[in-house]
């Protein structure tokens, strides 16, 4: 039977409770942003005692469905001030799926001076002090807690960005081989850490199967939905071979790849730091180009980097991260990028929050841009150790602008505009700025249509098609986060007809319903409105929907755009 | 006229990743993808001097044509 998990660190309580009736048709995102919208005062401090950190995993996980295995993480976000969810693969969200846990609230403050962990088993959930692991990177603490607990084990980890409650800290997620992924956006990691947990640790021996109303029905809508990822040229091909790295040569040719701190869209050091590049680098010094994030990944799209003498050096090395340190910090070499990236996962702080903050960070001369090695040291030796410009370097981009009065600070909602120039992409630009998130790419990614003719193809340096594409998009996107699903199952979902039917078919047979696809484009509606009206009573309005003023003043090269779009055009995003 | 052709991704496997040579006027991109035996299916993205173009766009002397599979990522 599902169950709710409640954790009250206050009085250091837990309790298990029934799933409301409201509750029971939501899971992932659409179940962390009804409960945060329900639960969390809007104007709360998110450090303070009001704040809830709530897990759940999503409507598939822990099903044999392909692609499934995704973790939704939300509360109020420390660095944006908004509702925030972010999501993760790692073993942990089918190891809480299997134990029926429907969501994981974590509530209160300890009064103690003291640190704790949180244990999850069938027995249900376990608080203790812990000692031994504080101010330990995250891989140390994923090291011990196997040799504590048993390899099997599922975690969740803060590292000392997290323990410093730095808003751009993240929580790590333990993945199938040992290494991480991260809740990266929005600071959930100082949230964690505000509520003095250092770890939670999943066991889930002697939990059952997730059960499945229509064992036959499942099946064959697992089957059909397999085969359209497989099938797509994108999920089946592309991303398996070189990732999502792929996308630096996209951009660059497409006038789109924000470089030297969003000052120009091309960056002369792109093949250097390209998928194909990293794809050979990779095969030559006996990396893996293909890896899953989590069991069940038929995708593949992460990889293992190794450095020259062949050893480990990172995974789950991302377009993202590498368009940040590389084009935006114009750092043209990837050993150094994937340095900084493994440095990120152990001190746990957002990877793009972080390579955004960078380049706003060499325009303030904090550093020169180009410079991978004091990347690395200020990794090291400012932010891990929290001195006082770890600290404001760990706020993120928004942090640093303030800070040393730059006024080019690519931020909406003071969260990192990642690797898209708005200017060039527009329809991404409407997605940054309404965005219930802050900037986040993976809110409504009209890259596909904008950039990869994927879902046809909306002109990216016209204004005309992009609210409507964007709107699309983040209402689809709201429902995939609430399936457990990867959002790369958008690309075949776009393109080929069988497989938006064959998902929801596998949600009408593990729960026995009969959802239509109007339910499930109304569950992302329903998910939209539940978080804008928590920012609104939050205190956030029309005027936050914006993007900084030099997108409007600074024409990038090479097409010389400008983000050219009225207030009135951006309000439309919410006529729905 | 002269052309710039940039491949990318699996293209670039046993072809080239740029090149700059001399083309009959008039020609359009699926004439280069076609002597590249480039299958029209298999070209996800065309951009001519980095806008977006369909394969039968007539190409000017100078341009920069770039072929991508189809590709993603995020």
């Amino acid at each position: 039977m599902d169950k709710i998990i409640r954790v009250n660190m206050t009085d250091l309580s837990t309790r298990t409770e029934a799933v409301p009736a409201a509750w029971a048709g939501l899971g992932g995102r659409g179940l962390t942003s009804t409960i945060v919208a329900a639960e969390v005062p809007p104007t709360c401090h998110p450090l303070g005692p009001s704040n809830k950190l709530v897990f759940a995993p999503g409507l598939l996980t822990g099903t044999p469905a392909a692609n499934s295995g995704r973790l939704s993480a939300g509360a109020k976000s420390p660095l944006t001030g908004t509702i925030k969810e972010s999501n993760a693969g790692g073993t942990a969200a089918q190891m809480l799926a299997r134990l029926g846990i429907k969501a994981l609230i974590i509530e209160g403050l300890p009064k103690a001076d003291a640190w704790y962990s949180l244990h999850v088993s069938m027995e249900g959930v376990a608080i203790k002090e812990e000692t031994e692991l504080l101010g330990k990177g995250n891989f140390a603490v994923i090291e011990a807690l196997e040799a504590r607990l048993g390899k099997k084990t599922g975690i969740l980890t803060i590292g000392p960005a997290g323990e410093l409650k730095m808003t751009a800290a993240n929580i790590s997620v333990k993945d199938p081989d040992s290494k991480i992924r991260s809740h990266g956006r929005g600071g959930l990691g100082a949230v964690m850490g505000s509520k003095k947990i250092k770890f939670i640790s999943i066991d889930d021996q002697g939990a059952p199967k997730v059960p499945i109303a229509d064992p036959e029905k499942f099946k064959t809508a697992a089957r059909a939905f397999a085969k359209a990822l497989l099938d797509h040229p994108v999920s089946g091909e592309g991303l398996p071979t070189y990732g999502t790295n792929v996308l630096v040569n996209i951009l660059h040719e497409a006038g789109g790849l924000p470089t030297r701190n969003f000052t120009v869209g091309q960056f002369a050091g792109h093949d250097k730091i390209s998928g194909e590049t990293m794809h050979d680098t990779i095969v030559a010094r006996g990396g893996k180009p293909k890896h899953g994030c989590h069991a069940g990944c038929i995708i593949q799209c992460s990889q293992v980097y190794h450095d020259k003498e062949g050893k480990y050096v990172t995974s789950g090395f991302e377009y993202e991260t590498i368009w940040g340190l590389g084009a935006d910090c114009c750092i043209d070499d990837l050993d150094d990028i994937a340095v900084a990236d493994n440095l990120m996962d152990d001190i746990g702080i957002d990877s793009i929050e972080t390579a955004v903050m960078f380049g706003v960070a060499m325009e303030a001369g904090i550093l020169p841009f180009g410079d991978g090695k004091g990347i690395i040291r200020l990794l090291k030796e400012d932010i891990a150790k929290g001195t006082a410009l770890g600290r404001i370097l760990g706020g993120g981009a928004g942090s640093v602008g303030k800070a040393y009065g730059v006024t080019r600070v690519p931020v909406v909602k003071n969260q990192g505009i990642p690797a898209y120039d708005p200017r060039s992409v527009k329809g991404i630009g409407i997605t940054y700025a309404t965005s219930t998130m802050g900037a986040d790419h993976t809110a409504g990614y009209t890259i596909a249509t904008n950039i990869l003719n994927v879902g046809g193809f909306v002109d990216p340096l016209k204004k005309d098609g992009q609210v409507e594409l964007s709107r699309n998009l983040q209402i689809a996107t709201a429902a995939v986060d609430s399936t457990g699903m990867c959002i790369f199952v958008a690309f075949p979902a776009l393109d080929i007809p069988e497989c938006l039917p064959a998902l929801i078919d596998m949600i009408n047979a593990r729960f026995g319903i009969n959802l239509t696809g109007d339910d499930v484009t109304n569950l992302g509606k329903y998910i939209l409105k539940t978080e804008r009206q928590f920012n609104m009573a939050a205190g956030f309005t029309n005027e936050h929907d914006r993007l900084p003023e030099f997108f409007k003043i600074e024409p990038v090269a090479p097409h010389n755009a400008v983000w050219d779009f009225t207030d009135a055009e951006i309000d439309e995003f919410w006529n729905f | 006229m002269e052309i710039t052709v940039k491949l990318f991704a699996m293209f670039r496997v046993g072809r080239f990743a740029a090149t700059t040579k001399k083309y009959q006027p008039g020609i359009s991109p699926v004439d280069i993808t076609t002597e590249l035996n480039i299958p029209e299916k298999e070209v996800g993205i065309v951009l001519v001097n980095g806008r977006h173009a369909r394969l039968d766009h007539r190409l000017l002397d100078g341009d920069i044509l770039s072929l991508f599979p189809l590709v993603g990522g995020g």
